[in-house]
Parts: structure tokens; C-alpha cells; sequence
């Protein structure tokens, strides 16, 4: 069951590296969007989907990854060298931060996690010194042919793909995620059998971080500009959560499946019906929410089909 | 500008907030649902307000009450066919749900109402009281700012359904015994929550210039009002909306302006951290 898992997800990969080769640039954008958003949604899985935290910081880290890239980049360091800056620099920083707001619980939580994206957009925002505030950041784009430069990107985003699903496949087997589990059942039966909550949360907690401001390093090297409003989008992070929720939170395949829905989706509506395109994916979130609660890979299809059927009746006998 | 002067105008500031925000709570307090809509209510009664107002030259203060009304209907109608199916749900998906339904009434406001800066011009002038200088519309807009959250917490402490909101908040299942009806209880206080919003909507229209990018703004001065009171509760709103009004207004003069909002955050992430209850709120809110 396992090894099948795996195999999906290489054959899933393969499919977005070989876009290159067949597909025009835009579904090659796509892909690398595709690819990025997965790495955000596995690693919110981590900490939404296996521990049951409703984290809505996902924003802030991806946010601080651009600018910490864009800004080490900017004082000349090589490229890969700014990438592991950021991670290291995002790692740190939900280290810290774990620590502080993972004693909060539900509400408070997600709100207080709601905030540090509003904080760390205001901070970035208002430094202008370092960060060109709301000028936004130009950041040196690669001088090689645009269609090697997108190639490049993607290979860069299926790796870090790569390394957030082989980490998921290990927590997933591992006491770590065992311990996680708990810790979303009944914290305070965890913590009473001896599973030790708040570094178990931390280590959550980084581990939905990290890769996080990597992928927002690879993403303002590849755009060649950000900006705050752009880095540190609100609706980021409330549309990572909703991609892991459509595919099925704590699963192994769940946030690649979602996330690709969500796309597609996303994609359709955009060229389609660009002015009500907000509203389209709200109610794409009310239909989750109302009719597959458990993400497509948990929900049973006869009965939504049921549940559909019996609207349909219903409203014909009324 | 002198220390009075930055006071008044954060009281002022702050009763607008406390008014903003104490729908925000109540709903949170009582259904534990974090109601994303709550901005996008703001602006959709502030919006309202304006084009009575300009197309129809009907007074602010008459609309007001018409504002309140319709957005009761609409929270009340959004309650009971969407919020309360998954009304015991965990809050990932009470919160994701709200963010859905904002983001289509957020659309919708934008595409029939544009998201052009828009603010009722009343002109009534200002006057000077030692020292301070204070426009009289927003000591009308402090004004009846306060005697609706006054109204709402003489509602709560001394009509039926007042005493079977409170009652519901403190303990759900021992109301449903007392044969309180908990869900049509549920869709009354969100109904409340949006005529909250929709009057404080009709406040800033006339205070300040409105537009739709602002519901998140509204949104998160209805947070961190929520988290320095305390939850649920009127004094709770009040005392945070005052609070965050004068931290606004000090912050404003002393760092700059672009900071005050800054500020208000990081105060209300230390509340969290420190006090979680908030400043008059009751234990047993997780």
C-alpha cells in the first residue's frame, strides 16, 4: 500500500518534469506553480493536517523566505547559497515562534497565527531601508534562454516537492507522526502517556515552515520582484489549508491530489470568469466544506451522490 | 499636538472600534465561530448607507436602522441555511467556511459597488472643547457608537432572548434542557452580529472614506479588539475598543502613523501569550 503511494507520486512527478517537453509555456508555468503550492501544502500538513493545529501562518513563512532570499541575493550571494539562507533564516523563526504560540490552543491559535502574517507584512512593509517597503524588491533574474530559466525552475520546485513528501512518508511511519496523531485526538491524553506535546508542536510546527521559505526563496528568484502585498497574501494562506482540506488533511497523497484540483481549478476560472473569480473560489470552499468534509480521499462517493440526489427530490416535492 | 488632544481622538477612535468589534465577539463568544464576514458586513452597511445617501439624499441617521435591519435578515438567513449545519465543527472549518462566504459577498461588492473610496459629507462643522478640537460628526459617530453597544448589552442583560443568548453561551446543552432553542438561538446572535456591523458600518461611512479593500483591515481591528477585552462579552468589547482606540492614537504620534496598526498587533500577540482571557474576559473560552 505503501510502496503504491510512492509509485503514484513519482509517476505524478514525472508528468509536471516532462511538461517542458510537449506543453506550451504557460501549462509549464502552471506546473511550477502546481509543484509550489504542493510544497506549501504538504508542509501545512504537517502542522494542520497531522496535529490538527489550524495554523494560518503559512503566508508569513513563504513571505519571509522571498525577502530573505531576495535580500541576500541582493548583496550579491549566489543563488543557492540565498535559497539555504532562507530556509535556515524561516527554520529559525517558527523554532522561535513555535514556542511562544503553540501554548495557545483553537481559537486563539488560529488567530494569533492569522496576525503574524499581518505583523510580519507590516514589519516588511514599513522597513524600508532594507526591504524597499512598498516598492517592493528587484531581485537579478538568470541570464540564460526564458524556456531553460522555467525549466530550471521547475526541476527546483518537483526537488523540494520531493523532499516535503519523502519527509511526510517518514513522519507518517515514524513515532513522530504517531505522536502527532495523538496530539490531535487529545492533547492532554498525549501529554498524560508520555508523548512530549510541546516538542512534538515544534517540531510540527518547523517542519510546516521551512520548506515553506525555501519555496519563497525559489519563487522571488524566479519572479524577479516582490513586494508585500504579494509575499504576504492574506488569501495564501487561507488557500493552502483549503487545497490540503480538498485532497484530505494528515494523509501521504492527500495535499498532491488537492492541490491539483484546486489548480486546475483556479486555472479554469481565471481565464474564464476573471472578474468573479474570488467568488467562485469561495464557493468552491463552501461545496468542500458542505460536501466532501474529509478532502476526496476520505469521503465516501455514494453518499454524496445520495446526498445530491436527495437535495434534488427534495426540492422537487416542495 | 498635545496629550488631550491625542487622547480625545483615541476615545473617539475607540468607541467606533468598540462598536465594530463587539458583534465580532459576541458571535465568537456564543457560537465559537470566528466570523470572517464580519468586515466585509462593515463595508457592505457602510456602502449601503453612502448610496441611500447620494441617490437618494435619505439622512445617515434614518438609514442607519434600515442598515441594522437588512444585514440582521442576511446574517440570520447565512446562519441558518450555511454556519449552523457545521456550526460544532472544529474551527478550521467554521473559520475556512466564513472565509468562503466573505470572499462571494466580498465579490459581489466589488463588482456592483467597485471598490472606489466612498464617504457621506455631512459638514457639520467642528467644535473646540478645552483645548481639543473635535468634528462634530465623529462626536456623533463616538456618540452613537456607544448607545448601540449600550443598547446591545441592555438587550443581553434584561430581554428573553438576551437572557437565552448568555445562557447559551455558558453552557449549550443545559440551555437545550431549559428548552432553549439552540439553533435558532445560533442564527438570532449571528443576525445581531452582522446588524453590529452593519451600524458600525453606517458610522465609519460617515467618519471616514470606505472602500471594500478595507474589510480586512475592519477584520483585524475586530481581533484585536476581541483579544485585548476578552471574549463575548460588552464591557470586554468596550474596554478593548477603547483600548486599542488610545494605543492607536499614542502609537500614531510618538512612532508614526504607518506603525500604529503594528502596534495594535504585536500588543494583541502579547495579550495571547500572556493573558488570553483579555483584559475583563471570563475563563473557559478555548
Amino acid at each position: 500500500m505503501r510502496a503504491a503511494k510512492v509509485l503514484l507520486f513519482v509517476a505524478w512527478i514525472a508528468v509536471l518534469a516532462a511538461t517542458p517537453f510537449f506543453a506550451d509555456n504557460n501549462i509549464v508555468r502552471t506546473a511550477i506553480m502546481l509543484a509550489m503550492y504542493s510544497v506549501l501544502a504538504y508542509s501545512w500538513n504537517f502542522i494542520g493536517g497531522f496535529t490538527g493545529y489550524p495554523s494560518f501562518a503559512t503566508a508569513a513563512f513563504f513571505g519571509l523566505g522571498c525577502y530573505a532570499g531576495a535580500i541576500v541575493e541582493h548583496a550579491g550571494v549566489p543563488m543557492a547559497l540565498a535559497w539555504i539562507a532562507a530556509t535556515v533564516f524561516v527554520a529559525l523563526f517558527a523554532a522561535v515562534l513555535g514556542a511562544i504560540v503553540l501554548r495557545l490552543r483553537g481559537h486563539y491559535f488560529a488567530i494569533g497565527s492569522i496576525a503574524i502574517v499581518e505583523v510580519c507584512r507590516l514589519v516588511v512593509s514599513s522597513w524600508s531601508s532594507l526591504t524597499g517597503g512598498g516598492n517592493g524588491l528587484n531581485v537579478p533574474l538568470l541570464m540564460w534562454h526564458p524556456n531553460t530559466v522555467a525549466m530550471f525552475f521547475l526541476y527546483v520546485m518537483l526537488g523540494l516537492l520531493a523532499i516535503v513528501f519523502a519527509i511526510t512518508v517518514f513522519v507518517d511511519n515514524h513515532r513522530l507522526g504517531f505522536g502527532l496523531k495523538c496530539i490531535r485526538q487529545n492533547e492532554d491524553a498525549a501529554d498524560m502517556v508520555g508523548v512530549n506535546t510541546t516538542r512534538y508542536k515544534v517540531i510540527a510546527f518547523v517542519l510546516s515552515a521551512f520548506l515553506c521559505g525555501t519555496a519563497g526563496a525559489v519563487y522571488a528568484s524566479w519572479v524577479g520582484y516582490i513586494d508585500p502585498t504579494d509575499s504576504f497574501q492574506i488569501l495564501l494562506t487561507v488557500k493552502v489549508p483549503v487545497m490540503t482540506l480538498l485532497g484530505g488533511a494528515g494523509t501521504v497523497l492527500g495535499p498532491a491530489i488537492g492541490t491539483a484540483a484546486f489548480v486546475v481549478l483556479e486555472e479554469f476560472f481565471w481565464a474564464n470568469f476573471l472578474s468573479w473569480n474570488r467568488a467562485i473560489l469561495g464557493l468552491i470552499i463552501v461545496f468542500l466544506i458542505f460536501f466532501l468534509p474529509g478532502g476526496l480521499l476520505n469521503t465516501s462517493f455514494r453518499r454524496v451522490v445520495r446526498r445530491l440526489r436527495g437535495r434534488e427530490s427534495a426540492g422537487a416535492s416542495a | 499636538m498635545d496629550f488631550a488632544q491625542i487622547l480625545a481622538n483615541g476615545v473617539v477612535l475607540g468607541a467606533l472600534y468598540a462598536c465594530l468589534a463587539v458583534g465580532f465577539s459576541l458571535v465568537w463568544g456564543v457560537l465559537n465561530v470566528i466570523n470572517m464576514l464580519h468586515g466585509s458586513f462593515i463595508i457592505l452597511g457602510g456602502y449601503l448607507t453612502y448610496f441611500a445617501w447620494q441617490m437618494f439624499g435619505i439622512h445617515p441617521l434614518i438609514m442607519l436602522p434600515i442598515v441594522a435591519a437588512f444585514l440582521f435578515v442576511v446574517g440570520y438567513a447565512l446562519q441558518a441555511i450555511f454556519i449552523n449545519k457545521v456550526v460544532t465543527a472544529p474551527v478550521l472549518v467554521t473559520l475556512t467556511l466564513t472565509f468562503g462566504l466573505d470572499m462571494i459577498l466580498y465579490n459581489l461588492m466589488t463588482v456592483y459597488f467597485s471598490a472606489t473610496p466612498r464617504q457621506v459629507t455631512l459638514g457639520l462643522g467642528s467644535i473646540q472643547l478645552f483645548g481639543v478640537y473635535l468634528p462634530v460628526v465623529r462626536l456623533l459617530g463616538m456618540a452613537l457608537a456607544l448607545l448601540l453597544t449600550g443598547l446591545l448589552y441592555v438587550t443581553l442583560r434584561g430581554s428573553r432572548i438576551g437572557r437565552a443568548i448568555v445562557a447559551v453561551r455558558m453552557d449549550r446543552s443545559a440551555a437545550a434542557l431549559m428548552g432553549i432553542r439552540v439553533n435558532r438561538i445560533y442564527a438570532i446572535t449571528f443576525g445581531i452580529g452582522a446588524l453590529m456591523a452593519g451600524a458600525a458600518g453606517a458610522l465609519f461611512a460617515m467618519v471616514f472614506p470606505i472602500t471594500t479593500n478595507l474589510s480586512g483591515v475592519f477584520l483585524g481591528k475586530a481581533f484585536v479588539v476581541c483579544v485585548i477585552g476578552g471574549l463575548g462579552s460588552v464591557p470586554g468589547a468596550l474596554v478593548g475598543g477603547l483600548a486599542l482606540g488610545i494605543i492607536e492614537s499614542f502609537s500614531g504620534v510618538l512612532l508614526g502613523p504607518q506603525h500604529a496598526l503594528t502596534v495594535g498587533f504585536l500588543v494583541m500577540l502579547l495579550l495571547l501569550i500572556v493573558r488570553p482571557t483579555g483584559l475583563v474576559g471570563v475563563k473557559g473560552y478555548e
